[in-house]
């Protein structure tokens, strides 16, 4: 046995902790099961947030999977390998079902994470989940003022409302996460939301700059931020992180407009991850049904999850190197990157298969680049919000 | 302004040979049977502990000290004391600054 620690196994990630962050499969060959799926137990939600990860076309209430159908599929899940579940949506509190599914899961050995809006949440309602053993919770704020958080979500006296589920979750004793998602009309507000993180015990923050595809794409305008703004929030998180070491955990991701290369997207497509929709479809990603030329099969399908996963048209299409035109196919970072971001490829250039734009050798990279730079110092403020009819402009400002 | 009632006033734990570290609830040490390894499943990741990360993740039970857990691994190990403890805590330290371990109740 190795005498220190330190040096005991291959896989470390830090020279201390002897811990590294379990990335699924990397054998090219056999894509195993991923850790962690995201299901999306609904779309609906009370919030109107013009940046919604959503696919514009949302599934209706009718379409969404049964309580009996989701419990076969965290069954499924739980016996396949599957060793983390994110309960989501839209607002999964939605969902009649949601201390049963997560009671479920629990009951399988899941890890389980509620990633919320929390303002339909009563203190009730938080300790039936909480008893039902949820893990881990993740609270959205939309920026630290109220009537600004109001009005980005579209909802009113949503901000005061999280605020006091955020503070029962801590006394319950759930961890909590603050989950911001940050664009030009919020990101003066980061440090604020970061003291927020902290004032409410939170034991993490995600500073989750918007990604453009579905309504994001619609918003872009209203929401594409500055390159000063970038640069002033990368500084406020290497300050913060240092004032906060041990105290809050700032997890941060510039946005790709403004990198030279491309997002590792998802870990890579079909490597490390999927998603369920609320109607049953299984996603290489949240935003996939984005890219309307992929169908997807669903859970009611004949197929196992298992199948789909390995062997459906969707996940194959942009696995691995094996699909990637130039300039990717002789790039040295294909296998770091891999090929950055379907849907945003998908979005900016009307093919998935084409090189994301937010790398620089894509031949479209400085036109969009100039585009997002101009709609950041020309576009309006007013927001298209989110909703079933397919979005409603936000009246004068 | 936030209308928070009473700010919260967590501070870092620091780990030293008096601590009696406990994984925190959001922290689940568990053997993957899939994969057939150990995993430290926390909030939006999965980590993956190494055989002696394990032992002492392990031995963080909320009841025992740090200068315990040193001197289990010590004799587990036959390693001299103080090579193990100041590998020991600097692994606990960085766990604790992680978010995955709380200060356990003292016996």
């Amino acid at each position: 046995m190795s005498p220190t620690l330190s040096d005991a196994s291959p896989v470390l990630a830090d020279a201390h902790d002897g811990l590294a962050i379990l990335e699924g499969q990397s054998v090219a060959q056999a894509y195993g099961i991923p850790l962690a799926v995201l299901l999306e137990l609904t779309h609906r939600c009370p919030l109107q947030c013009g940046y919604c990860s959503n696919p514009v076309e949302m599934e209706r209430a009718g379409n969404e999977l049964t309580t009996d159908e989701w419990k076969k599929v965290l069954t499924e899940l739980a016996e396949i390998g599957v060793l983390q579940v994110h309960f989501s949506g839209g607002e999964p509190s939605v969902r009649k079902d949601l201390v049963e599914l997560v009671r479920h899961a629990n009951d399988l050995g899941l890890y389980t994470n509620l990633i919320t809006s929390a303002v339909l949440i009563t203190r009730e309602r938080l300790t039936e989940i909480a008893d039902a053993g949820l893990a881990h919770i993740q609270i959205s704020f939309q920026a630290n003022d109220p009537v600004l958080a109001n009005r980005i979500g579209g909802f009113k006296n949503g901000h005061a409302k999280k605020l006091e589920v955020a503070q029962w979750s801590r006394e319950l004793g759930l961890p909590l996460t603050v989950n911001a998602v940050m664009h030009r009309q919020n990101l003066h507000q980061l440090r604020e939301m970061i003291g927020l993180a902290v004032a409410l015990d939170a034991d993490r923050i995600e500073v989750a700059n918007v990604q453009y595809y579905g309504w994001a794409l619609k918003n872009r305008a209203a929401l594409m931020p500055t390159i000063e703004q970038i640069d002033e929030a990368t500084s406020i998180v290497e300050e913060e992180r240092a004032r906060l070491r041990g105290i809050l955990d700032i997890d941060f991701v510039v946005p790709d407009y403004y990198a030279l290369r491309p997002k590792k997207c998802m870990g890579g497509w079909g490597r490390q991850f999927f998603n369920i929709t609320p109607s049953g479809k299984i996603l290489p990603c949240h935003a996939a049904e984005t890219i309307t030329e992929l169908d997807f099969e669903s859970v009611r399908s004949n197929h196992s999850i298992a199948w789909i996963w390995q062997n459906s048209d969707a996940f194959n299409r942009y696995r691995g190197t094996g699909w990637m035109p130039e300039p990717c196919q002789s790039c040295a970072f294909k296998e770091v990157d891999y090929g950055g971001c379907r849907c945003q490829a998908f979005a900016l250039t009307g093919s998935a298969g084409n090189t994301d734009p937010a790398c620089h050798l894509s031949p479209l990279h400085e036109a969009i680049f100039k585009t997002a730079e101009r709609e950041a110092s020309e576009g309006g403020d007013r927001f298209i919000y989110r909703n079933f009819a397919g979005g409603t402009l936000e009246p004068e400002l | 302004m936030s209308g928070i009632v009473a700010p919260a006033t967590r501070r870092r734990m620091s780990v030293s040979e008096e601590s009696v570290p406990a994984l925190s609830r959001g922290t689940k040490l568990r053997l993957d049977e899939t994969r057939q390894r150990w995993v430290l499943l926390v909030p939006e990741r999965v980590m993956a502990p190494d055989e002696i990360a394990v032992e002492v993740l392990k031995l963080c039970d909320g009841q025992r000290s740090v200068a315990e857990i040193i001197e289990q691994l010590a004799a587990a190990y036959a390693a001299p004391r103080e090579e193990i403890a100041g590998d020991v805590i600097a692994m606990l330290q960085d766990l604790a600054d992680s978010g995955f371990l709380v200060e356990g109740k003292k016996p």
